[in-house]
């Protein structure tokens, strides 16, 4: 059950990046999971259900959109999607392939609820998205992942 | 209101595995990830891995467990550095708890880091550590339909060792059929059929595993 740990990590970093951008709620989280991963999306709805309560992610929804595995061949160059047991090049046999798409595990972006107040730093028109860079060092408003 | 974000799930881990990665580098330390299920034979190939190689190199053994230290006692008893993780119910390994076993190793007193990864044929494969590679054991008993239902595990290991190759009389296991199922998931990956227990076979294994050692950790520190 890794689930159960990403998804901890998840909440953790939703709430940091909602709590930086001044939200008071969480409505949706959007994942993207590469089908080559072991990743099992019931088991993040489950973990999500589990763990979510009593954070800002209460009631939020969470979707999971599954990235389909694509390879390309080194000999022929041809480019193709294929499931987790077949990686020979469809068009030449060839078994010389490089993975392309399929392992990935992101945080796409979140649905957040904002206070009817001002956010401090004003110059937001509340149409476009704001871009929190999450990959940055801990945030002021961050628990420490356990 | 929609916020990007666009951050890695394991951010955090990856971040870490990195900087194992830079601290094993400045050090000229090979490490390898053995991955496979429980009981397949992961302390025991290590042992006999060691057998191979202690003379060539100098190694320490880095143990995850979800409790006790009794693989870390065996690698102990066999005069070999050996560091116990117990991960308490977690079912792999996280980067920062490998960066706390090698903060009491000493590192530029070794070549090569064995890490035996938790038992679990899945989790584990998502994870980077900051090794050199992945290696997956598994063992006759378990069946030769094994790439069939953990593909993620077969595709992610840069070689399989197929062990307990004296037990294969007793079992239907199909070897021709399994390092077929094994090339279509991992071409280039190569199958090593060993008996830990009898030593049969490891020697090819540890030949391979030895030019990979050499091609990273140049000019190498042994005399
Ligand atoms: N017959 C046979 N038994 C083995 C072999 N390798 C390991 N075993 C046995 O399998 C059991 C589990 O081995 P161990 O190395 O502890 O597995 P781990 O849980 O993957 O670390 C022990 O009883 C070993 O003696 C082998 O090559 N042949
Ligand atoms: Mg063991
Ligand atoms: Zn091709």
């Amino acid at each position: 059950m890794h689930e159960m740990s990403l998804m901890q990590g998840i909440l953790d970093s939703v709430e940091n990046a909602a709590c930086e951008a001044g939200a008071i709620a969480v409505s949706e989280v959007r994942l993207s999971i590469g089908q080559m991963t072991e990743i099992v999306p019931d088991a993040m709805d489950f973990a999500f259900e589990a763990l979510s309560p009593g954070t800002l992610c209460e009631g939020a929804q969470l979707k999971v959109t599954m990235i389909a595995i694509r390879s390309k061949c080194n000999v022929c160059d041809h480019e193709f999607e294929h499931d987790r047991y077949h990686w020979g090049c469809p068009k030449c046999d060839s078994l010389a392939t490089e993975l392309l798409a399929g392992r990935e595990m992101y945080i796409e972006s979140i649905e957040v609820e904002m206070s009817d107040e001002e956010p401090q730093s004003g110059q937001t028109d509340g149409r476009d998205a704001i871009v929190v860079n999450a990959v940055t060092e801990p945030l002021s408003c961050a628990g420490e992942r356990a | 209101m929609e916020l990007e974000l666009a951050q890695p799930i394991l951010d955090l881990n990856d971040r870490q595995a990195v900087k194992n990665r830079e601290l094993l580098d400045e050090n000229h330390v090979f490490v390898l990830d053995l991955l496979a299920s429980p009981g397949a034979g992961k302390t025991s190939s290590i042992l006999s891995t060691i057998d191979q190689l202690r003379d060539k190199y100098r190694i320490a053994v880095i143990e995850g467990d979800i409790a006790s230290d009794v693989d870390a006692q065996r690698i102990k008893q066999y005069g070999i550095p050996a560091v116990q993780i117990n991960t308490g119910g977690a079912c792999h390994l996280e980067s920062l708890m490998i960066k706390r076993a090698l903060d009491v190793l000493d590192l530029d007193q070794l070549d090569l880091i064995i890490i035996e990864n938790v038992g679990n044929l899945v989790c584990p494969t998502d994870f980077y550590l900051g090794e050199n590679i992945k290696v997956m054991i598994l063992s006759v008993p378990e069946g030769h339909d094994k790439p069939l239902k953990y593909p993620g595990i077969f595709q992610a290991s840069q070689a399989v060792i197929l062990n307990k190759i004296d037990t294969l009389s007793v079992f239907d296991f199909d070897e021709q059929l399994f390092r077929e199922s094994v090339a279509r998931l991992n071409p280039t990956a190569p199958v090593f059929p060993i008996s830990a227990l009898k030593g049969t076979g490891v020697d090819a294994w540890a030949q391979w595993l030895s030019q990979r050692i050499d091609s990273v950790v140049q000019g190498g520190s042994m005399q």
